[in-house]
């Protein structure tokens, strides 16, 4: 009789029969392990929850009362005799693969994640498993990253150039990790960060959690303008083209993503910066991280899942395709774009950023 | 070509038109003039001769990319821009060896003609390997042939206009035709020009503004007069479906330009006798189209015929065209432009009575109307007519440059329409790269879903993000870059026209097939028949 493998995929989400848990589900569970703390990854509505010590204010924040126990990377928590443990995903703060071992057999769950040391979250490790379930969000070779040093070079020198010219900056990037990565790479010398709300929550969020992140000013009613002009103001993707970010005027906006790459996707969000700043692995990094796992069979989620998994193949991996719900988080955190009347088109369902669009 | 591909960069890196237009006369005043024309053709769309064929360049950048052909065609998919993708799959490179301009590196382009394809080839890499990878996007570029930077050609006319302090309708008009930019040069350009210049130059087209944006917002005859103020002050006449066309008689010669500043005159031989005997220094704007028995034909049959290399002579019997004229620019060889609409339409009338070849040269008849009301109640016999509507044109108004709003407009019947299915999906181009933007809609034949139209626009942005994350969601088949969805979501077509057709799996085509609404509140069950479709073909 074949072997029931230790992870299988549900309509509920990634589930280990012998473990009785799931790894990231879309439904409600009743023990859910959670790589990481964006929305299309920890869902509401779990009965126990388990993360990384580092996501437990920003999962309380974002989903209220839960019943969640964190741990550190390399600790090890026995579920029905199935070892469960959390090691680096260097995706944003908290995050982690899930590694499930048993009699042996050891599988590993990459959530989200980008090889690339960010300055911020705990750099990417690679993890020797039989079976590794990837991502693929920008699994096709036209998404090459540079290194972030080039790229915050880009940011500081447009922001140096709006001050001198009056304009106010504005960068644009999703609340957790992609802010915090810009705020700690801004050269403070040319002036001040200032945050919106929803940015400004996650950051208490981490700084409860004790993470250290350089300081910040809330954008209130009472901010003075003048001043904000000369500072530069970190915003979510769900405030481009509101009324909030017009007060700003004039001001020249920037868009920190990987789909930056593209120029058509740059003109599609109407940005007039695009700078090519991800938390995912690009193509290089994606084939080597499944590489250095050495894994004998790799299963492929959410991207550009099918060409990837047939390019794997070609150059020697056991690759598989696999359907989850897990959503490209950069993607479902659709920018909502100006039409040219300059009426405000709201972001879609599903969008990580939907569920704090107001304030 | 350092500065052509900076030109580039800084383009894409602003929104705002002020500051596009501060890059662009940047770009002027720091290139050579031969680069300036150069540019100016490439952005007014006039496309560099195509020396290496797209299937070449591709393989050859396959090649250099390491990657097999297949994951380069689905990359090409994800970006959508050739050009592009090759120069993102190129191992970067960030220091180029070359100070080449613009104008030399279509000089070495050109010269490829006479060239065997082993030494294309041997060119071709060398270049890719002296230049950085920007300098190698807009170098693809020329190689391919697409020049579509989001930049209009207003916008570049603004920008030459300031340097130059020539107004922006005289270098409209300077650039109108065919010219190369090998030939042409900036002096001659910005210097006094006089009637001795090219004579097959057309004069730039005056548009019409559409009265009714959409067709939501419907105008009735109240708000005609509203905005437009006394029936009196303007003229009217049927807006005809065919191919807007430019006509010249100049030194014996004779010219036919289409509004895409293609030069068509031999395209349309059936016009050619009454355009000889025209007196020299004449051009009409007008129509063409097919005529039978004295009645214009729906646009259809005129468009077997555009695209025909050979005119045969069955096309010829078929579907005969002729000129339906409203508009003179010029007479006895002087630009009338500046003569109001009544004036104009009076030496237009007096040439037309003096033809030979009524059949072929016609008018375009004045509508009689005393009241907005009046008017309206004769614009629902368009479709009868064969006409897309009614246009209108201020009694006053001079012959103006480009899109205007103010003394021509356009006030197009309601569109047909159908509640649809939309079955496949397939990836835009340019700023629609990697989103599903193009669908195919299909209508019920018994249980059966019939493909009958493809439409790419009508939808907002935030639509076609919803459409695209449910496309993503509900594939069930994948055939190259089609994908085939779910039948679910049903979607109002709207369309000009209808008619029969042999090429077409349900029998008939349409004419102007868009987006006109998304049908939230329609299952798909609910969508039209085909039977509904063919109800509508009125024979």
């Amino acid at each position: 009789m074949a072997k029931k493998p230790l992870l299988e995929f549900t309509d509920r989400g990634i589930y280990c029969d012998k473990g009785k848990f799931y790894i990231d589900p879309w439904k409600p569970v009743d023990y859910a392990v959670i790589t990481h703390a964006h929305a299309d990854h920890a869902y509401w509505g779990h009965k126990h929850y388990l993360a990384h010590h580092l996501s437990k204010e920003v999962l309380l924040y974002r989903l209220g009362e839960i019943q969640l126990q964190t741990v550190e990377y390399g600790e090890t928590v026995m579920k029905n005799g199935v070892e469960i443990s959390l090691y680096p995903a260097g995706h944003v703060i908290g995050s982690a693969q899930i590694r499930v071992a048993y009699q042996g057999e050891v599988w590993v769950v990459s959530g989200d994640y980008k090889t690339e040391d960010d300055g911020i979250s705990t750099p990417f490790e690679p993890v020797k498993c039989h079976h590794f379930i990837s991502e693929c969000t920008f699994g096709m070779p036209v998404y090459q990253w540079k290194p972030q040093v080039q790229i915050f070079d880009e940011v500081n020198n447009w922001w140096r150039n709006n001050v001198n010219n009056g304009l106010a900056t504005v960068i644009v990037g999703y609340s957790l990790g992609k802010a915090q990565r810009i705020l700690q790479n801004l050269d403070l010398s040319i002036g001040k960060v200032y945050t919106h709300g929803v940015i400004e929550n996650t950051n208490e969020a981490l700084r409860r959690n004790g993470v250290i992140l350089n300081p910040t000013e809330r954008i209130t009613q009472d901010t003075p303008k003048d001043e904000v002009r000369k500072g530069i103001i970190i915003a979510p993707p769900s405030s481009v083209g509101t009324p909030w970010m017009r007060k700003f005027q004039p001001y020249s906006f920037g868009y920190c993503s990987g789909w930056m790459a593209i120029r058509g996707a740059k003109r599609r969000r109407a940005a007039d910066r695009g700078f090519i700043l991800s938390d995912h692995a690009d193509w290089d990094g994606l084939i080597s991280a499944i590489d250095a796992t050495g894994c004998e069979k790799v299963y492929l989620t959410h991207g550009y899942t099918a060409s990837f998994t047939r390019y794997l193949n070609e150059i020697g991996f056991d690759a598989h395709e696999v359907h989850t719900l897990y959503g490209d988080d950069e993607a479902l955190e659709t920018v909502p774009t100006e039409g040219p009347d300059g009426q405000k088109v709201s972001p879609l369902g599903g969008d990580l950023e939907g569920v704090e669009a107001t304030s | 070509m350092k500065a052509f591909a900076q030109l580039f960069l800084s383009l894409d890196e602003t929104n705002k038109t002020n500051e596009k237009v501060r890059v662009l006369k940047d770009y002027f005043n720091s290139v050579p003039d031969t680069d300036k024309m150069h540019m100016l053709a490439l952005f007014t769309g006039r496309k560099p001769k195509r020396v290496i064929n797209a299937t070449q360049i591709r393989t050859w950048a396959t090649e250099i990319t390491n990657i097999p052909i297949w994951l380069f065609e689905e990359s090409y998919h994800v970006v959508g821009d050739l050009a592009e993708t090759m120069a993102l799959l190129m191992p970067q490179n960030t220091s180029s060896t070359t100070n080449k301009t613009l104008t030399d590196w279509i000089g070495e382009l050109n010269s490829l003609n006479d060239k065997t394809e082993e030494e294309r080839k041997l060119w071709l890499i060398e270049s890719w390997a002296m230049l950085d990878t920007q300098e190698r996007f807009v170098f693809n570029k020329l190689l391919t042939g697409s020049f579509r930077v989001g930049v209009s050609q207003s916008l570049v006319i603004k920008a030459l206009a300031d340097i130059t302090k020539l107004d922006a309708p005289t270098l409209t008009h300077r650039i109108m035709g065919n010219w190369m930019p090998e030939t042409y040069t900036y002096e001659q350009l910005v210097q006094e020009q006089g009637a001795s210049d090219d004579i097959s130059r057309p004069y730039p087209f005056f548009l019409a503004y559409p009265i009714q944006e959409t067709s939501e917002k419907q105008k009735s005859a109240d708000d005609l007069k509203s905005a437009l103020g006394d029936a009196g002050e303007w003229q009217a006449e049927w807006k005809w479906d065919g191919i807007r066309a430019q006509l010249i008689k100049r030194d014996g010669k004779i010219f036919i330009w289409s509004r895409g500043e293609d030069l068509a005159t031999e395209k349309f031989p059936e016009l050619h006798p009454f355009l000889n005997a025209l007196p020299d220094g004449t051009v009409l704007d007008g129509e063409i189209l097919s005529f039978q028995n004295g009645l214009p034909m729906p646009f259809n049959v005129l468009q077997t015929r555009i695209g025909r290399k050979n005119l045969s002579k069955k096309i010829l019997e078929e579907s005969p065209v002729a000129l339906i004229a409203y508009d003179c620019l010029e007479y006895a060889g002087e630009d009338i432009r500046a003569k109001t609409q009544s004036e104009r339409r009076v030496i237009l009338e007096q040439l037309q009575t003096g033809t030979a070849f009524p059949e072929i040269f016609r008018i375009s008849e004045l509508i009689k109307f005393d009241n907005w009301d009046k008017l309206a109640g004769i614009r629902e016999q368009s479709r009868a007519m064969v006409a897309e509507g009614i246009m209108l044109k201020r009694k006053s108004a001079t012959y103006q440059v480009g899109r205007k709003r103010g003394d021509w407009w356009k006030w197009k019947i309601d569109p047909l329409s159908v509640d649809a299915v939309m079955i496949y999906a397939q990836k835009g181009h340019g700023r629609r790269a990697d989103l599903y933007t193009d669908y195919t809609f299909a209508v019920w034949d018994g249980d059966k879903l019939v493909p009958f139209a493809k439409a790419y626009s009508g939808l907002t942005d935030a639509e076609i993000n919803k459409v695209d994350y449910f496309i993503k969601r509900n594939t069930l088949e994948k055939f190259g870059p089609v994908r085939t969805v779910k039948p679910e979501l049903v979607f109002e077509i709207g369309f000009e026209g209808i008619n029969r057709s042999t090429r077409h799996k349900s029998g008939i085509a349409l004419r102007f097939p868009r987006i006109l609404r998304w049908r939230h509140d329609k299952p798909k069950e609910e969508a039209d028949t085909l039977d509904n479709l063919k109800a509508l073909l009125g024979d």
